[in-house]
């Protein structure tokens, strides 16, 4: 432990607020992604409350909707992306072999916008509770005009607050290729680099191209609703439908900014616990590569029904389809690695297996959904809504839990409790099954999404849902207690923490020294 | 308990779709039209490829799970590549997606060609209903949904849930049977989207723009369905019901729409008395008005929707009232009314604005009022 007089820590609240260091900024990271995880679920709740029987029983219409709209950005905005970035800030320099992030200032800039961003979107809905007008309430998409000319006051803030998210955003991403490309040990090759660096310096690609054409979306939306222009309004010679062009333009890229990272977490974990070196190494990087090029060129298949002519429904829909290929590529590497290796099931290993699954079950429904004439019945119903919540919460979400258990260890010195990390598994794996597969069914019988009352035939779906909701929701109590437990205290850890584990943040001690690499490894 | 037994009921149907729980729907309606049915027989197939697809992976990671564990001794084999399976899972699912891509394309052409049709029906979403006009006859109505109540935490509990809840209007489409309808799709203010699961139609309906869509049904009957694009605050509470007709059913209907039309004609030129405008103005507030102000009159002030009780303009000037509500206000959710109901319905709502809820101002004001104020 010779490393530790090294540590020049800052004490008090000056360690945090002028943090230059990547594992402090990416536990911060990591800290408001969990507390935005337990706001946005509570809106998640209350909207299953309300859906728990047919008639309104809790919330107005009203409310119901702003509920829905601020579920959405904060988890999208809050929680999924806040914790790739986090993950990326802890990992990137302790696998690459570097001592911290390229860019550390800026670091520290592009996380404290975060809390600011959502401050300013959460006053929205702490005065629409006091009375004072409305919070954003036309769905995360925010579509025009329903977001533009007919949109509450508060929409101002939220455009801000958008436009910050995206400044942070970008900077974190420039950060990450500026770490990855410069900052790499004598020896690591791109083609040697680990799997999950990979994924993350293409999700950072994507960052840069896609979240300034979301703020010029919002600009656009700004300058119609206050100084008279009228891009999205067709009273005025605008186009509702540029809206939509734009935000999806944004939107699918990012939906793989929310999964790719997944992916290498995935791809760290499974080989650690089979034992067994990665399956087809190269192929996964092609296959990651090819995704988000194919992102570019399929958003429009979030807008079938919006009256395209027939042949861009065609194009949009072959370029769809193609996703399967490279998507189906990386579950096949994943099962490939598991077969004949030595297996042993702790709770990074289950999360990845239980990823695997329900990943792929999301990547079936999404299959579908790009089938276009199907997709005419399946637009905008709970089917949709189900689909994204097993890539997002069984897909991202869940890797980004296991991504926790797997290196806690590395970060605090101390082993999580692994009979209760077991618990927290088997709960949130089966709750989340409860919650989002009846979806499916009532989705497919035509049940509407955003809606705060339905007819009475989806009523026994939606209790499922509900009960599964609540489950989910306090399971998730658990994982803040096993952390902080770790945090506090444990069976020490050993360098390599996992009897299979490779890399260079293993070569490191437990937990890893402030500065990561002060001088850098060699890979052969 | 019966919930319990309810439940087990839905997964009996999970494993064999009895006809006995019929009630729990689980998949797509194959639908009453051509291009329905073209969509559900291509969702079950990708479905199936889907499901044996799984079969095989999640079969192939059962096994590793079960045999290759550290546990029972498993020791690590050392292959970590292979080219030729990788080509080869590659190539073969290119394969399975042109088998998908053929038959959608086939319905996806069906479905977009909206030549040839035999009538035309011009849709218009408004927040939040929907207004119809027949462009080969003179018909035109809105058509809202019946229980507007049901749209408030306050008064839902008084609308009836029974099998139609929500799924009920008061003007239903009419088309007749057999006929290549076209349908033509607009909007006054947001986007909606009108969709008919049995139909296979669901298309936007976006402000300056005209997007078409078609059926044709062989079976008269009654179908229903919802908005499905988020259009605001009811966005839940804006159904639609299509009411197929034998085309001599359909021919009487045109006709009773039309005698209709001419003895609404006449009311409009008539002197109606306080409790008639009340009476009817009640209706037509319930119908129109309620969804913002609501049934109290008190509005939503925090969402934007001002109180009518002891509110300055539906106490104040009653030409400034007339005004507000036949023009609406522009940059709020306030509609023109003037171009969606017709004058005793305005003089009717006007007056029941007027002297409910103890606004009592004793104003009464009369179709001719509205004629000239217009």
């Amino acid at each position: 432990m010779s490393d530790a007089h090294h540590d020049h820590k800052p004490t008090g609240i000056g360690r945090w607020l002028f943090s230059t260091n990547h594992k402090d900024i990416g536990t911060m990271y990591l800290w408001f992604s969990l507390t935005m995880l337990f706001v946005g679920g509570t809106m998640a709740l209350i909207i299953r409350a309300e859906l728990f029987q047919p008639g309104l029983q809790i919330v107005e219409p009203e409310f119901f909707n702003q509920m829905t709209t601020l579920h959405g950005l904060i988890m999208v905005f809050g929680v999924i992306m806040p914790a790739f970035v986090g993950l990326a800030n802890w990992q990137v320099p302790m696998m690459i072999g570097a001592p911290d992030m390229a860019l550390p200032r800026m670091n520290n800039w592009s996380f404290w916008l975060l809390p600011t961003a959502f401050s300013m979107l959460v006053a929205s809905l702490i005065m629409s509770i006091m009375g004072m007008g409305s919070a954003p309430n036309f769905g995360w998409t925010f579509y025009a005009p329903l977001s533009t000319t007919f949109a509450p006051a508060s929409t101002d803030y939220f455009i801000f607050s958008v436009h910050l998210l995206g400044i942070s955003s970008v900077m974190g991403a420039l950060n990450i290729i500026a770490t990855i490309m410069n900052m790499r040990a004598p020896g690591m090759t791109y083609m040697k680099m680990p799997i999950f660096v990979w994924t993350w310096f293409i999700t950072a690609y994507l960052l840069i191209a896609v979240m300034p054409v979301l703020a010029a979306a919002v600009t656009m939306m700004l300058t119609d609703r206050n100084f008279g222009t009228s891009f999205f309004s067709a009273a005025g010679g605008g186009d509702p439908l540029l809206f939509q062009h734009v935000f999806w333009f944004f939107g699918h890229p990012e939906v793989y900014i929310m999964i790719l990272p997944a992916f290498g977490v995935v791809s760290q974990i499974i080989p650690t616990f089979a034992r067994k070196k990665l399956f087809g190494y190269t192929s996964m990087v092609y296959a990651t590569a090819s995704i988000a090029f194919l992102s570019f060129i399929v958003w429009a298949h979030h807008m079938v029904t919006t009256g395209m002519p027939v042949a861009a429904e065609l194009f949009f829909m072959y370029a769809t389809m193609l996703i399967a290929i490279p998507t189906g590529v990386k579950v096949f590497n994943w099962v490939s690695t598991m077969w004949r290796g030595s297996l042993t099931f702790e709770t990074p290993m289950l999360f990845a297996i239980a990823f695997v699954v329900l990943f792929t079950i999301g990547g079936f429904t999404g299959l579908m959904l790009a089938i276009a004439p199907a997709d005419f019945q399946y637009q905008d119903t709970y089917f949709v809504v189900a689909h994204f919540h097993y890539v997002l919460v069984t897909g991202s979400l869940f890797t980004i839990m296991a991504a926790v258990y797997y290196w806690i260890p590395k970060w605090t010195g101390n082993m999580y409790d692994e009979k209760l990390g077991k618990v927290h598994f088997w709960l949130t794996c089966i709750s989340a099954n409860v919650l989002f597969f009846p979806m499916h069914f009532v989705g497919l019988a035509g049940m509407p999404r955003r809606i705060p009352d339905y007819s009475i035939q989806f009523t026994e779906f939606n209790q499922m849902a509900s009960i599964g909701a609540f489950v989910f929701g306090f399971s998730q109590l658990l994982f803040l207690y096993i952390v902080i437990k770790a945090i506090k205290g444990g069976n020490k850890a050993t360098t390599e923490v996992w009897e299979g584990a490779e890399g260079l943040e293993f070569t490191l001690p437990s937990p890893a020294p402030f500065h990561s690499f002060t001088t850098p490894p060699q890979v052969k | 308990m019966s919930a319990i037994i309810r439940y087990a009921g839905c997964l009996c149907l999970m494993l064999a779709s009895s006809p006995l729980f019929a009630a729990y729907q689980l998949d797509m309606s194959p639908g009453v039209t051509s291009f329905s049915q073209g969509a559900y027989e291509i969702h079950q197939y990708v479905m199936w490829i889907c499901v044996a697809i799984g079969v095989v992976v999640f079969g192939a990671m059962a096994y590793s799970i079960i045999f290759h564990r550290k546990s029972k001794g498993a020791v690590a084999a050392k292959f970590d590549d292979n080219v030729t399976v990788e080509i080869l899972w590659t190539i073969i699912p290119i394969f399975i997606l042109v088998s998908m891509a053929i038959p959608a394309t086939n319905v996806l052409l069906e479905m977009e060609d909206t030549s040839k049709s035999d009538m035309s029906i011009k849709v218009t979403g408004y927040q939040w209903k929907w207004h119809y006009e027949y462009l080969d006859e003179d018909i035109s109505f809105f058509s809202n949904i019946s229980t507007p109540e049901a749209a408030s935490l306050a008064t839902n509990a008084s609308v009836p849930k029974d099998e139609n809840y929500l799924m009920e209007v008061d003007n239903r489409v009419v088309i007749p049977a057999n006929k290549k309808v076209r349908f033509l799709f607009t909007s006054n203010d947001v986007i909606h989207a009108w969709w008919i699961p049995a139909f296979g139609v669901k298309k936007d309906a976006l402000p300056g723009f005209i997007n078409e869509a078609w059926a044709r049904v062989a079976e008269p009957g009654v179908y229903r369905g919802k908005c499905a694009e988020l259009c605001g605050m009811n966005h839940g509470f804006m159904p639609i019901v299509v009411e197929v007709k034998s085309e001599a059913d359909y021919a009487a209907w045109v006709g009773e729409q039309k005698a209709a039309k001419s003895a609404l004609a006449a009311s409009a030129t008539k002197t109606w008395t306080m409790a008639e405008l009340m009476k009817h103005g009640e209706k037509v507030y319930t119908t129109n008005c309620v969804a913002c102000h609501q049934v109290s009159g008190e509005g939503i002030p925090a969402a934007g929707f001002p109180a009518l009780k002891g509110g300055a303009i539906a106490t104040g000037d009653a030409a400034k009232h007339i005004d507000i509500v036949l023009k609406g206000s522009p940059g709020t959710a306030m509609q023109a009314f003037g171009a969606q109901l017709n004058d005793a319905d305005l003089a009717a709502l006007i007056t029941y604005e007027r002297n409910a809820w103890g606004n009592n101002t004793g104003d009464t004001v009369q179709p001719s009022d509205i004629k000239s104020a217009r």
